[in-house]
C-alpha cells in the first residue's frame, strides 16, 4: 500500500525517483543474467513489427500529391506535347472526313430524314463501275478503283465511319462493363472479388483475337444485334472489358486504403457513393490511358475480323473488309486496292497511340509511358 | 447512463507472425459533453480502440469480444444501414493526417457538404450555406472562398480545421479525435487545441481525444485513460493523473516529458521498448520495463483498483484507479518516486518535496 499523499499544490511538476530506479534496474540487468534480459526486453525489430500491425491504416498517402484542377493541368500538359497534338489532329481530320464523306440518312417506311447533307466523297461508295475495274490511281480516282469499279477514295473515306466508330463504341462498352466490375471487386474484396476476377482470368486465358473470332458466330444469330456491325462491337466489348477490370481493381486496392476513403466511411457515406466519388476518380487514370491505346488495338482486331470475313457483310466499305477483297487484286499486281485502306488503318492506329501516350504523360507525368506500353503488348 | 460505453473490448489483428491482441479487454465510458483523453505510446492500441468504436477496423483487424454501447445500443450488433446512420451523424472522427483525409479530386467544401447531404435531406444550396458556416465556426478565414479550394491549396493547419469542420457537419454527440495535432507545428497545434477546447466548452459534444502527448491532454481533457500494450493501466481525473500518478508507466511517461528550463542533463526514458503483443509479457505487461518490478509482477496480473483502499474498480468514471500490484499490497519495496511541484510564479523554482518514501 502506498502512503503517498496527493499534493494540493499546482504548478510545474517534475517526477523524481523513477529515473534512478530505472537506472538501477538497468545496472542490475546488465550485471545479472544477460539471457534473461534479452528474453524480457523486447527486440526492437519485433516491437516495431508489432506496432505496424496495430496501426495499418495510417499509411501515408502523401505520395498522392495530386493537384486539384487535374483536368485543366492535364490538358495544359497534353497541349504542350506536339506528337500527341499531331495524333489528335489526325484523328479529328479522319473523323470529320468520315462523318461528312457521304450523307447520313435515317429512313422509315415513307419518309427519309437527312441528318447530314454534306458529301465530300466524289462518288457513291457503293456505286459500281464508275470507272474501269482495278484502274490505277488517276486524277479522277486518286486511290484508283477496286474489282467492281467502285471509287476507292470514296470507300476509304466512308469506311472510316465503320472503323472509327467500332473502335470508340467497343472500347466505351468495354469500359462500361469493366470499370464498375473491377471497382466493385477491388473495393469489397472477399468472395465478390474472387468471383469477378476468376471470370476475368478465364477470359484472359484465351487470346484476344481468337476469343473474338469464337464469339462472333455465337452472337450472329441474336436478332437485336442486326447486321454485322453490332456483332463486331459486342464481340470486341466482351473480350475487351477484362483488361480494364483487372487494371482498375489493382488501382482500387491501393486507393481504398487511403485515409479519405476511411474518412468517408467514418462519416457514414454509403459504399456506392464512396466508390463513385472517391475511389473510381482516383483510380481511373491508368484505365483512361489504356482505353485510349486500346482503341487502336480494337480497330486492328475489327479489321482483322473483317479481313477474315467475320462480322460485317462482305461488300461493306470497312477497311479490313476492303483489304480482304483486295487480296486477289494484289496477286495480279494492282497494289493500290490494298495499300490505301491499309495506310488508313496504319495512320489511325498510329494517331491513337500518339494520343494515348500523350494522355498518359498528361495524367501521370511521373510515370514512364513506355513502361505501360511494354506491359500492354 | 453514459453516452458511449466500451465494455471489455478486444481487437485482434491477424499477422503472418501470429495473432496480435491490439486491444485487450478495455472498458471505459464517455458521458455527454465531457472530454476524455486516451494516452499511450505508439502501438498501445489507442487508434485501434478508437476505430473499433465506429467499426472502422479494416483489413486484418477484427473485434472479437466486448460491447460498444452508444445510447444503450450495441454498435457491434447494428446493421450496415444503422451503423452508417450513426457514423458521422452521432459519432464522428477526426483523423490524424489531415492532408490525406480529403480526396484530392474534390474541393474541401464539396466534401463537407457531402456529409451533410448524406445524413440530412437538404438542398444543395442549404448544404453549401451550412458548410460555409462550419468553416467559419472552425476559424477558417474567408470561408466562402475556401469552400471552392482544393485540399492541397490549404495549409496543414487549415486542413486540420477543415477536417474538424467535416466531423462537426452533423453535430455529432461524440467526436473521436485520433491524434489531431500530430504532424502540425507547435503554433498551429496551439490553434487547433484552442478550437477543440472551445468546442468542448460551448457545445454538447463529447470528445474522446487520442494522443501520445500528455501536454495536449493536460490542456483539454477532464479525465484521462492511460493505455499500455492494449490494456488500460490507469484512469483518473486529469489533475490527479498529473499531480498524483499511480501507475509506474504513467510516472515514466510524465518523467519522460521534456520541459524548457530543465536542469537535468539527460531526458529520462522508460527503459526498453513496447512489448511484442503477439506474445505479451506474463503477469503485469509493464513488468519487463518497470523499475519497481518484483518477482510477483511476472506471475500475477493486476486489475484496476482504487490505489487508496485497494478495492476493485467500482465503475464510477471519476474514481482514480490504477492496475498495479502495489495497491493490492503485493509489492514489498513499494514505488519510489515523488512528484515535485515547482511553483511557476516563483522565479527561483523553489522545490517543495511532497513526499518521499525510502526504498
Amino acid at each position: 500500500m502506498s502512503d503517498r499523499q496527493p499534493t494540493t499544490d499546482r504548478g510545474r511538476i517534475r517526477i523524481v525517483g523513477f529515473d534512478d530506479a530505472a537506472e538501477q534496474k538497468r545496472d542490475s540487468d546488465a550485471s545479472s543474467d544477460t539471457a534473461d534480459a534479452a528474453g524480457t526486453t523486447a527486440d526492437p525489430s519485433i516491437a516495431s513489427r508489432g506496432a505496424t500491425g496495430i496501426d495499418p491504416t495510417t499509411a501515408s498517402a502523401s505520395a498522392l500529391a495530386q493537384p486539384g484542377r487535374r483536368l485543366e493541368n492535364a490538358w495544359r500538359r497534353f497541349r504542350r506535347n506536339r506528337s500527341a497534338m499531331a495524333g489528335l489532329a489526325v484523328i479529328i481530320v479522319m473523323a470529320v472526313l468520315a462523318v461528312f464523306a457521304w450523307p447520313i440518312t435515317v429512313s422509315t417506311a415513307e419518309v427519309t430524314i437527312t441528318l447530314q447533307p454534306f458529301s465530300l466523297a466524289p462518288y457513291d461508295p457503293t456505286a459500281m463501275f464508275v470507272a474501269p475495274p482495278n484502274a490505277p490511281p488517276s486524277l479522277a480516282h486518286p486511290f484508283g478503283t477496286d474489282w467492281a469499279g467502285r471509287d476507292q477514295f470514296s470507300r476509304v473515306l466512308v469506311g472510316g465511319r465503320y472503323t472509327l466508330s467500332i473502335g470508340l463504341v467497343a472500347v466505351g462498352l468495354a469500359l462500361c462493363v469493366g470499370v464498375p466490375l473491377g471497382a466493385i471487386a477491388g473495393y469489397f474484396g472477399g468472395w465478390i472479388d474472387e468471383a469477378i476476377m476468376r471470370v476475368v482470368d478465364v477470359l484472359y486465358a484465351f487470346p484476344f483475337l481468337v476469343l473474338a473470332i469464337a464469339i462472333v458466330p455465337i452472337l450472329e444469330p441474336v436478332p437485336i444485334l442486326g447486321s454485322g456491325y453490332w456483332t463486331v462491337v459486342v464481340a470486341l466489348a466482351v473480350t475487351g472489358w477484362v483488361g480494364y477490370a483487372r487494371l482498375i481493381r489493382g488501382e482500387v486496392l491501393s486507393v481504398r486504403e487511403r485515409e479519405y476513403v476511411t474518412a468517408a466511411r467514418a462519416l457514414g457515406v454509403p459504399d456506392r457513393t464512396i466508390i463513385q466519388r472517391h475511389v473510381v476518380p482516383n483510380a481511373i487514370a491508368p484505365v483512361v490511358v489504356q482505353a485510349t491505346l486500346n482503341v487502336g488495338t480494337v480497330v486492328l482486331t475489327a479489321t482483322a475480323l473483317g479481313f477474315l470475313g467475320l462480322g460485317l457483310e462482305p461488300g461493306s466499305a470497312e477497311w479490313g473488309a476492303m483489304l480482304a477483297q483486295g487480296r486477289s487484286s494484289l496477286l495480279r499486281g494492282d497494289w493500290h486496292v490494298t495499300v490505301f485502306p491499309g495506310l488508313a488503318i496504319f495512320l489511325f492506329v498510329l494517331a491513337i497511340n500518339l494520343v494515348g501516350d500523350g494522355i498518359n504523360d498528361a495524367l501521370e507525368p511521373d510515370r514512364d509511358g513506355r513502361d505501360d506500353r511494354r506491359r500492354m503488348r | 447512463m453514459a453516452l458511449l460505453e466500451v465494455d471489455n473490448l478486444v481487437v485482434q489483428y491477424y499477422t503472418d507472425d501470429g495473432v496480435v491482441r491490439g486491444v485487450d479487454g478495455i472498458s471505459y465510458e464517455i458521458r455527454a459533453g465531457e472530454t476524455v483523453g486516451l494516452v499511450g505510446e505508439s502501438g498501445a492500441g489507442k487508434s485501434a480502440a478508437s476505430r473499433a468504436v465506429l467499426r472502422l477496423l479494416d483489413g486484418a483487424g477484427e473485434i472479437v469480444g466486448g460491447e460498444i454501447r452508444f445510447r444503450g445500443r450495441d454498435i457491434l450488433e447494428l446493421s450496415a444501414d444503422d451503423l452508417r446512420a450513426i457514423r458521422g451523424d452521432e459519432i464522428a472522427m477526426v483523423f490524424q493526417d489531415a492532408g490525406a483525409v480529403f480526396n484530392p479530386v474534390y474541393t474541401v467544401g464539396e466534401q463537407i457538404a457531402e456529409t451533410i447531404r448524406t445524413h440530412e435531406a437538404v438542398t444543395d444550396s442549404e448544404a453549401r450555406d451550412r458548410t460555409i458556416a462550419l468553416l467559419d465556426r472552425v476559424g477558417i478565414p474567408n470561408p466562402a472562398a475556401r469552400y471552392a479550394d482544393y485540399p492541397h491549396e490549404l495549409s496543414g493547419g487549415m486542413q486540420q480545421r477543415a477536417v474538424i469542420a467535416m466531423a462537426l457537419a452533423c453535430d455529432p454527440a461524440v467526436l473521436i479525435c485520433d491524434e489531431p495535432t500530430t504532424g502540425l507545428d507547435v503554433t498551429v497545434q496551439a490553434g487547433i487545441l484552442e478550437l477543440l477546447a472551445e468546442l468542448a466548452a460551448t457545445s454538447e459534444t463529447a470528445i474522446q481525444l487520442v494522443t501520445h502527448d500528455l501536454g495536449v491532454v493536460a490542456e483539454l481533457c477532464e479525465r484521462v485513460l492511460v493505455q499500455y500494450a492494449g490494456e488500460i493501466v490507469e484512469r483518473a481525473p486529469v489533475d490527479e493523473l498529473y499531480y498524483d500518478p499511480k501507475h509506474p508507466y504513467t510516472v515514466g511517461l510524465l518523467a519522460a516529458t521534456p520541459r524548457l528550463g530543465d536542469d537535468r542533463e539527460r531526458l529520462p526514458t522508460i527503459p526498453g521498448t513496447a512489448p511484442d503483443l503477439i506474445d505479451p509479457p506474463t503477469g503485469c505487461r509493464f513488468h519487463p520495463r518497470c523499475p519497481y518490478a518484483e518477482d510477483c509482477c511476472a506471475s500475477r496480473r493486476p486489475s484496476l483498483v482504487d490505489p487508496v483502499s485497494g478495492r476493485p474498480d467500482d465503475g464510477d468514471p471519476e474514481t482514480h484507479v490504477a492496475a498495479c500490484l502495489e495497491y493490492t499490497g503485493d509489492l514489498e519495496a513499494g514505488l519510489d518516486y515523488e512528484v515535485q511541484v515547482r511553483d511557476a510564479a516563483d522565479s527561483d523554482c523553489r522545490e517543495r518535496k511532497q513526499q518521499g518514501e525510502p526504498r
